[in-house]
């Protein structure tokens, strides 16, 4: 049995390095629309080499696909649109992926780091008996990947030994892919067999926001447990309008109910590299560090000179928010440049 | 169907603590270290707990799958009211590339020796930030899954109505157990283990096990090339005031 084995698992080696390199890249969508970090895993696929594949799955996605179409650097897209595919539950999604998967016979299959991708493509693996790889920050080769571990205070490099690599990867770690193309959408293969009684969609409560997007935004303005309350978070919205800036808050802020939990940033809330990270009223704990510390530059403004967080920032200033704020609001259009 | 809950602990380095990378950079120190219950296992503990609190399910069963001190993991878990434990011990050289995969598989394979119907685990563990554990073992028993949850609500004895945190907002599905759940952080406010329940849990039966009495193959799936130190930031420049703030931004061209 155990010579079996060995000699099964050679031969898939060899059938490996036989193998081309091709990668199924899942896209990622809400409302209607391709979600940016879709472009940034076109990228990191890229970077394994080998034509890509974008796979659009769900209910009335038409629109998503004719946008996906456009990528740069895909040379395949593939849609499957139907409506037991409401909602993205996993357990109809991922005989999709595993039907263009038997098609194809993809090496690699990648997605954004997002909760739809998280979600679908650990079950995926399950389905492969492969062991998946989470929160890629770097492609070295077809199989040695970058990835953080212990909320980003180490970066382990490994090698991957299964035979079809199954990532997520961080959106922020790859520049987003241009779109100019113009891809033919083509019908996926059909999921067969698929148990539509075990899960249900429901519904979504989506928070409306005419704000950037966080995790793809330039400028983020995040607010602390400092803030002090919900109201005074007005005072962030009101700077993020004038910078054209997402607004994030740190843990302590969202479990005080001044924000809703889908603006935290950290470890395990949503990971950002904008521009401009503004922290206010933040101390800057390994956790939520873990999901800014990326940022080009880093602004915190706190009132306690020994924060944490003053030890990332590029620019601080010891001060009490409530004066700080609404004075930068009262002076920053003299300063933007035109 | 009476709920039995199979609820995953694992032992990791405290949220707390600042890890050192080792000086050959095979991994992090670990020696010395304080360990305790990855933060997100203990909601699903608490859960677990307060589902059979509200006589909805009728045995809670802790998993470890490590080395010998996981035992005392699992004791937390107990302390906190789980019936009794499982530890599936992993050798410390086979635990180095112990990866989700593996503890969704033994996991998979436990329900059939305990007859479980619910899997409970945290959303991810700290140290690895993985993710994955509760999707594989979905996928592996062709189980739904309900990932980062926010709440749970049992229907009557076959299905719960979940709440799950996604990005942009929550989403209200269903599933038909069994299920497999992972929690996240606002599923609820874990306990202390008091004192009294620490003294009892000692006395609460633990079950050692391993891979191998399972049949589930250890073979690691990866290789650790290194762990680095990520890059240091320059450190930063204070300002005074609120105009030389701006005047810095605009000079970095960020205004």
């Amino acid at each position: 049995m155990h010579t079996l084995r060995r000699f099964g698992s050679t031969r898939q080696l060899t059938n490996l390095a036989m193998r081309k390199v091709s990668t199924l890249v899942l896209a990622e969508h809400q409302g209607g629309k391709l979600a940016p970090a879709t472009l940034s895993a076109i990228a990191a696929s890229k970077k394994i080499g080998g034509e890509v594949t974008l796979l659009v799955a769900g209910k009335d996605v038409a629109g998503v696909a004719t946008e996906a179409g456009k990528a740069d650097g895909i040379k395949k897209l593939l849609v499957a649109d139907d409506a037991s595919l409401e909602g993205l539950l996993p357990e109809r999604i991922v005989p999709v992926v595993l039907a263009s998967q038997r098609q194809f016979n993809f090496t690699h299959i990648v997605g954004p780091s997002t909760a739809f991708a998280k979600n679908v493509l650990p079950r995926v693996a399950a389905k492969l008996d492969v062991s998946p790889i989470s929160d890629v920050l770097d492609i070295k080769s077809e199989n040695i990947f970058v990835r953080p571990i212990y909320a980003g205070n180490a970066i382990q490099t490994l090698l991957a030994n299964d035979a079809v690599k199954i990532l997520t990867v961080r959106a922020s770690s790859f520049d987003a892919v241009a779109t100019g193309s113009n891809i033919v959408p083509e019908a996926a293969a059909k999921a067969d067999g698929v148990n539509q009684d075990t899960s249900t969609y429901v519904k979504s409560e989506i928070s409306k926001s005419e704000r950037p997007e966080l995790s793809s935004a330039k400028k983020v303005i995040s607010g602390g447990r400092g803030m002090k309350s919900g109201n005074n978070f007005k005072m962030l919205y009101d700077l993020a309008d004038k910078i054209d800036a997402a607004v994030g808050a740190s843990r302590a802020a969202v479990d005080a109910g001044f924000v809703p939990n889908d603006l935290q940033v950290g470890q395990t809330g949503k990971i950002v590299a904008p521009e401009l990270y503004v922290a206010i009223g933040i101390s800057g704990a390994i956790q939520h560090l873990a999901g800014m510390k990326d940022s080009k530059t880093i602004v915190a403004i706190n009132k306690d000179p020994e924060a944490p967080i003053f030890q990332v920032a590029d620019v601080g200033l010891v001060a009490d928010l409530f004066k700080a704020v609404p004075e930068i609001l009262q002076k920053i259009d003299g300063y933007r440049s035109k | 169907m009476a709920l039995r809950i199979l609820v995953g602990c694992k032992r990791v380095v405290d949220y707390a603590v600042k890890v050192r990378v080792k000086p050959d950079h095979t991994g992090v120190v670990t020696q010395g270290v304080k360990h305790s219950l990855n933060p997100f296992d203990e909601i699903a503990v608490e859960e677990a707990v307060r589902l059979k609190e509200k006589k909805q399910a009728e045995e809670i069963i802790a998993v470890s799958c490590g080395p010998a001190a996981c035992q005392e993991t699992l004791r937390t878990a107990l302390a906190m009211g789980a019936d009794r434990a499982i530890h599936v011990e992993v050798p410390d050289a086979e635990y180095a590339t112990l990866q989700p995969l593996h503890v969704a598989k033994i996991l998979a394979k436990l329900t059939e020796r305990t007859k479980a119907n619910l899997i409970l685990v945290g959303k991810q563990a700290i140290d690895d930030d993985s993710n994955q554990t509760a999707q594989i073992a979905a996928g592996l028993l062709d189980w739904p899954q309900a990932t980062f949850v926010s709440k749970v609500e049992l229907q009557g004895n076959d299905s719960a109505n979940i709440i799950r945190e996604v990005d942009g907002g929550l989403e209200h599905i269903k599933v038909k157990l069994p299920a497999v759940i992972s929690a996240d952080l606002r599923l609820n406010e874990p306990r202390y283990a008091t004192l009294p329940n620490i003294m009892k849990a000692k006395k609460k039966p633990l079950e050692k096990l391993t891979a191998k009495d399972l049949g589930v193959d250890l073979a690691p799936r990866i290789k650790i090339l290194a762990v680095e130190e990520p890059p240091v930031r320059e450190a930063g420049a204070k300002v005074e005031d609120v105009d030389q703030l701006l005047a810095k931004l605009k000079e970095l061209g960020r205004i």
